[in-house]
């Protein structure tokens, strides 16, 4: 056996400081969330769905020669086609056009509603959790006695009594709409209001505008976007609903709602009629429906079961 | 106790006013009342057909016979069906509602409880997998559209259920399912989750460890735990059994109120749509408020007196 002399040994250089240092980059909660989020492939693919259909919803109408309302009363309920995609209704027009028209709609309704109550709610829970006691008591007891009032019945009188119209639909299902939002971030305000970084942000001096809009809904954000993205996919059906009961918008613009409406009695011997429009709303509510829940397993992966 | 169920009842009496009240001058602020027609009417007829629906009072007074109406359950003619009352309607409509929405409501809480306990005890196995699959889809597609495929396959293509109308039992059977499709998928989800984080406590392993059958700690022990949100949320669920109903009997052509709903909007029969209202907003009012109380019966937990504040 050799003899270990000292010169065998020689020491490496190792920087304490170097070894403290952090080599991965940083995550912050959204970039954990996106790491999660794309793990989970059922959530990305909706995701993927979601973003396709917002893109055909603006470009299809554009690229196509034909339009949603011009009628051919001598190509009218014809098969799907090379030149009819999904072939035409009992007027003769385009149904893959009256489709991607459909669309604009469901999307316009499901986003601006979601974005509204979102608006409204986030001002109203938040104002209610932050400032408690009294206050509370008062805005959540006015949202509790809106709230018991049946949603969809609310919707329906207004629609009787509103010019029919996309607007409409908006504000029918924002009026009461708000309510969850605001509850769930009354919630979440409640549950932050008393750590302890609202207090040194207190302490600082920062005022109750500041407390709640750059401190308390800003680390409440996960479980408000969930609640948005639930939010729009009820949108969606809620708008679907009325145009089927003949309350949405008015001929002779395309909805899935009404496309449906209108294709249910020709079922039996057209039936490309009802299937188109009631497979996209179909898959536009799963996506909508998976997309928020994989978004939830990923904000909180808690709450996964 | 009591004084818990007299806020309740107050609160839910202020909800009921507001429903009444909002009905009442939305409906009256449409342009048009229901004697405007091309035809031109003698005004000596028209004045005393007003007079006869005491359209010629002052606003405020007609509210108030309105109210009157509402609390002495009387809820005014029909303007387009001058033969019947909206209480004839009601009277006529509302138990072929409340038969398919019981089948429903039955059908939706023991199917979707099945469903829930099984994919909860086959954990992340397929029988887990196709349930949440059933479930997702039954909560995506909407009812009127899941009720024209069942209408276009089990009716038109099999020809195993009748299409439509309301004769007898084979006439209730795609209704119900249709109705109960989306409930039952959110029950089975709820009941999943919880029996789920019932399965992973203690005590189950406590009965395990004792040598208890399977059956045994599903039925007696996790179960009834895993319930209790279920409850919660039959409030919910029958409003939105109620208001689903709208389109599947109209789909079906099930003579109901829901029918008579929609058939009333499509003609602006403007008191049958504001009687109609009043009377599926109480009916959904005193459901939840009952649902809570026996929520609390229930589970021994919850003191009634917190209970309403979450």
């Amino acid at each position: 056996m050799q003899n270990l002399t000292k010169e065998h040994f020689e020491p490496i250089s190792v920087d304490l400081r170097q070894a403290e240092a952090i080599k991965r980059p940083s995550l912050s909660f959204w970039s954990d969330v996106w790491r999660r989020m794309r793990m989970n492939k059922v959530a990305m693919a909706s995701m993927i769905f979601i973003v396709a259909l917002i893109v055909c919803a603006i470009v299809v109408p554009w690229l196509t020669p034909q339009d949603y309302f011009t009628t051919d009363l001598a190509g009218k309920n014809k098969k799907p086609s090379a030149e009819h995609w999904f072939g035409t209704d009992d007027l003769g027009r385009d149904v893959f056009e009256r489709i991607w028209y459909g669309a604009r709609i469901s999307l316009q309704v499901g986003l601006a509603a979601a974005f509204i109550d979102l608006i409204i709610g986030v001002i109203w829970g938040g104002l209610a959790g932050f400032y408690g006691g009294r206050v509370d008591e008062i805005m959540m007891r006015i949202a509790d006695i809106l709230f018991a009032i049946p949603y969809l019945l609310v919707v329906i009188l207004l629609m009787v009594v509103l010019e029919p119209g996309v607007g409409t639909i908006i504000i029918a299902l924002t009026i009461t709409g708000w309510i969850g939002m605001a509850r769930i971030v009354r919630g979440q305000i409640l549950q932050l209001k008393n750590q302890e970084f609202v207090l040194a942000a207190r302490s600082l001096g920062a005022d109750a505008n500041r407390l709640i809009f750059k401190h308390l809904i800003p680390n409440a954000l996960g479980p408000i976007i969930v609640t948005l993205s639930l939010t729009v996919p009820s949108a969606i059906f809620a708008e679907s609903f009325l145009s089927f009961i003949g309350l949405g918008v008015s001929a002779p613009i395309a909805s899935w709602g009404t496309m449906s409406n209108e294709g249910l009695p020709a079922m039996k011997y057209y039936p490309w009629r009802l299937t188109f429009p009631a497979i996209f709303i179909s898959m536009t509510i799963l996506a909508f429906n998976l997309f928020g829940d994989g978004l939830r397993d990923a904000v909180d992966p808690r709450l996964r079961k | 106790m009591i004084r818990y169920l007299g806020k309740r009842i107050i609160f839910m009496l202020i909800s009921l006013f507001l429903i009444v009240t909002a009905t009442f001058f939305i409906m009256k602020a449409v342009p048009g009342g229901p004697f405007t027609s091309e035809k031109q009417v003698p005004p000596e007829i028209k004045a005393a057909l007003e007079a006869k629906y005491k359209l010629n009072l002052p606003l405020h007074e007609q509210y108030f016979e309105y109210l009157k109406g509402v609390v002495t359950w009387d809820l005014g003619p029909s303007f387009t069906e001058k033969s019947s009352t909206v209480n004839d309607m009601i009277s006529r409509g509302f138990p072929v509602s409340a038969h398919l929405g019981a089948q429903a409501l039955l059908l939706a809480i023991f199917g979707g409880i099945t469903l829930g306990v099984i994919a909860a005890l086959n954990h992340n196995k397929w029988q887990d997998y196709s349930a949440m699959v059933i479930a997702v889809l039954g909560l995506s597609v909407p009812s009127f559209i899941l009720a024209s495929f069942y209408q276009y396959i089990f009716a038109i293509q099999l020809g195993w259920f009748p299409i439509a109308k309301w004769e007898g039992f084979e006439y209730t059977i795609l209704p119900s399912l249709a109705l109960a499709a989306s409930p039952m998928a959110f029950i089975a989800r709820l009941t999943r989750s919880n029996m789920i984080e019932v399965m992973g406590q203690d005590y189950i392993k406590t009965a395990k460890a004792k040598g208890l059958h399977t059956v045994a700690i599903t039925v007696k022990h996790a179960i009834r735990n895993a319930l209790l949100p279920v409850v919660t949320y039959l409030g919910p669920l029958i409003a939105g059994i109620l208001t689903g109903a709208f389109v599947i009997e109209r789909i079906f052509g099930v003579p109901g109120l829901g029918r008579e709903f929609v058939l009333s909007i499509t003609n602006r029969d403007y008191t049958v749509i504001m009687g109609t209202t009043v009377f599926y907003s109480i009916i959904l009012v005193v459901m939840i408020l009952i649902v809570d109380i026996a929520y609390t019966l229930v589970d021994p937990r919850i003191k009634l007196s917190d209970a309403g504040k979450e």
